[in-house]
């Protein structure tokens, strides 16, 4: 029998200390690190469970502008937080776009950002991966690429991260807050997650041991609060990863844009923001044309890693969709169907 | 090494022992209290047949640990009738034929009762079938289950009404 070890931390100093030694994974709700054990895809040697961590699902509202969150904070709390959800619409959107219910009511933050890739090669215990097993080989290569990347990715790996919330995150310019042994130090959220380079298995730069504690929004993310959206493309209408991904959040001023943000999922092994796209909106009239410059330069990159050469159109015509609704003003109410690309819900069951 | 915890289980408190923590909340329910009720359709948190409320709000139990959940008031289908009246939900599922074999029925009752709870789908379908897409019914009764929850929705908003 396997030795294994759960312990529960009674404080953040003591979760790092415990979770410092090879082969400890830290314990939040579970969705995924259960999920990947029960599959045998990762074999942790001890659980440090860090659920029962007091202050840690808080959602603050900053003195100078800007919120904190709690890595503990559930999807769904915060998806549902008025104050949150009116500052960051497009996060919320994102959030409701993901999984289920039931999941939103256990998955956290922290989370979030810590899930595994869905690439069918990494699940699967007799394909090669070199995320699983670094240089045994990627059998995702030449295999079902329809869930994988075109941009950012290598010869070693063409997984893509399969987050919504961090796209419009990585989009406001999110910086994760994370404590360690030698201390406490912030990652912007677009320089958390690592390409895969030669080293799928480093998935983000955080050190052994070292925890997410929460996750800020800097100041000026609420100004584009009036004009943000999340679309998500999917092969069924809910409770499915994103084949391609966008969030756009605009300022607009006297008929310009005056600012942009957009970014992408579905299309990398990060979040992936699109500052070329950026730099073509700022100051540049809202319509058709801008926004397919836009959707031009953010796709400039991009090359297909297999058969899934579609996903480059379709991430520039989803661009274009998003900003169009973006610039078109933040709903109301969420949508039923949050994160559609189609106009009304209720005509797919016409 | 064994792990002790207390969870509150249909409302009776119980002291429980593991020998192991990687007992799931659905394996401790089904195996060792010996409450049935709850379904493992996938048991990778994809199907909803094992959907439980916990502290109030559903969750899949096959993807929770039950040693982290030590303190938690836990609520499963054995629990939500009073006796032989049956809860609004499950009379109502009834009423609609909400079901075809019933396998995934306890994950899909107890699903709309958190859904119901949660309030966010209110009277209108679209939100109730988006709300419960963690929940598959490979008989297909989806449609009886989305005029069940209405319904189960608009009668405890009405008793609610009555109880203000």
């Amino acid at each position: 029998m396997n030795r294994f070890d759960y312990v529960r931390a009674g404080s953040v100093a003591e979760a790092v200390a415990a979770a410092a030694e090879p082969g400890a994974a830290y314990l939040a709700a579970g969705t995924n690190l259960l999920d990947l054990m029960k599959g045998g895809i990762t074999r942790p040697t001890r659980l440090v469970d860090v659920t029962h961590l007091p202050g840690l699902d808080r959602i603050e509202s900053l003195p100078g502008g800007g919120h904190r969150v709690g890595a503990l904070v559930r999807n769904s709390d915060l998806a549902y937080d008025a104050g949150f959800a009116r500052a960051y619409p497009a996060v919320a959107e994102a959030l409701l776009s993901g999984a289920s219910a039931q999941l939103r009511n256990a998955a956290t933050l922290a989370g979030n950002l810590m899930q595994r890739t869905r690439c069918p090669y990494f699940y699967d215990p007799a394909s090669a991966c070199n995320k699983r097993d670094p240089g045994a080989g990627c059998d995702a290569r030449g295999g079902e690429t329809r869930l994988h990347a075109v941009l950012g990715w290598s010869e070693h790996c063409i997984a893509t991260h399969p987050s919504d919330l961090c796209v419009p995150l990585v989009a406001l310019d999110a910086v994760v807050e994370i404590a360690g042994k030698a201390g406490s130090r912030e990652v912007a959220l677009d320089a958390f997650h690592r390409l895969p380079g030669d080293a799928p298995e480093r998935e983000t730069v955080l050190e052994p041991g070292e925890m997410i504690v929460s996750l800020r929004l800097p100041e000026d993310a609420a100004a584009f609060a009036g004009h943000s959206r999340y679309l998500k493309i999917r092969d069924r209408t809910s409770y499915a990863f994103a084949v391609v991904s966008a969030s756009a959040a605009l300022r607009l001023e006297g008929g310009r844009i005056g600012a942009a943000r957009l970014a992408l999922g579905g299309v990398a092994l990060k979040p992936w923001r699109a500052r070329a796209a950026e730099v073509v909106l700022a100051g540049a009239e809202p319509g058709e044309a801008s926004f397919r410059a836009a959707a031009d330069a953010a796709l400039a990159e991009a090359r297909p890693s297999g058969d899934n050469a579609f996903k480059i159109e379709l991430a520039r015509r989803l661009i274009v969709r998003t900003l169009t609704l973006a610039a078109a003003g933040t709903p109301e109410r969420m949508p039923a169907l949050p994160a559609s690309a189609f106009a009304d819900g209720s005509a797919l069951h016409a | 090494m064994s792990f002790s915890l207390t969870l509150t289980v249909n409302g009776e408190t119980r002291a429980i022992d593991l020998d192991d923590p990687r007992v799931t909340l659905l394996d401790l329910l089904r195996e060792r209290l010996h409450l049935t009720g709850s379904k493992k359709g996938c048991d990778r948190g994809q199907c909803g047949a094992c959907t439980v409320l916990v502290n109030g709000r559903r969750v899949n139990s096959c993807l929770a640990l039950a040693v982290s959940l030590d303190g938690a008031d836990v609520l499963t289908i054995e629990g939500l009738a009073q006796g032989d009246a049956l809860h609004p939900v499950q009379a109502a599922f009834i009423d609609h034929d909400g079901f075809q074999c019933g396998f995934c029925t306890p994950g899909q009752i107890m699903s709309a009762v958190g859904l119901i709870r949660e309030g966010q789908a209110g009277d209108d379908p679209e939100r109730v079938r988006e709300g419960m897409s963690g929940n598959l019914c490979r008989c297909g009764a989806y449609i009886g289950i989305t005029q069940a929850v209405l319904e189960a929705q608009a009668r405890l908003a009405a008793e609610q009404g009555e109880a203000a």
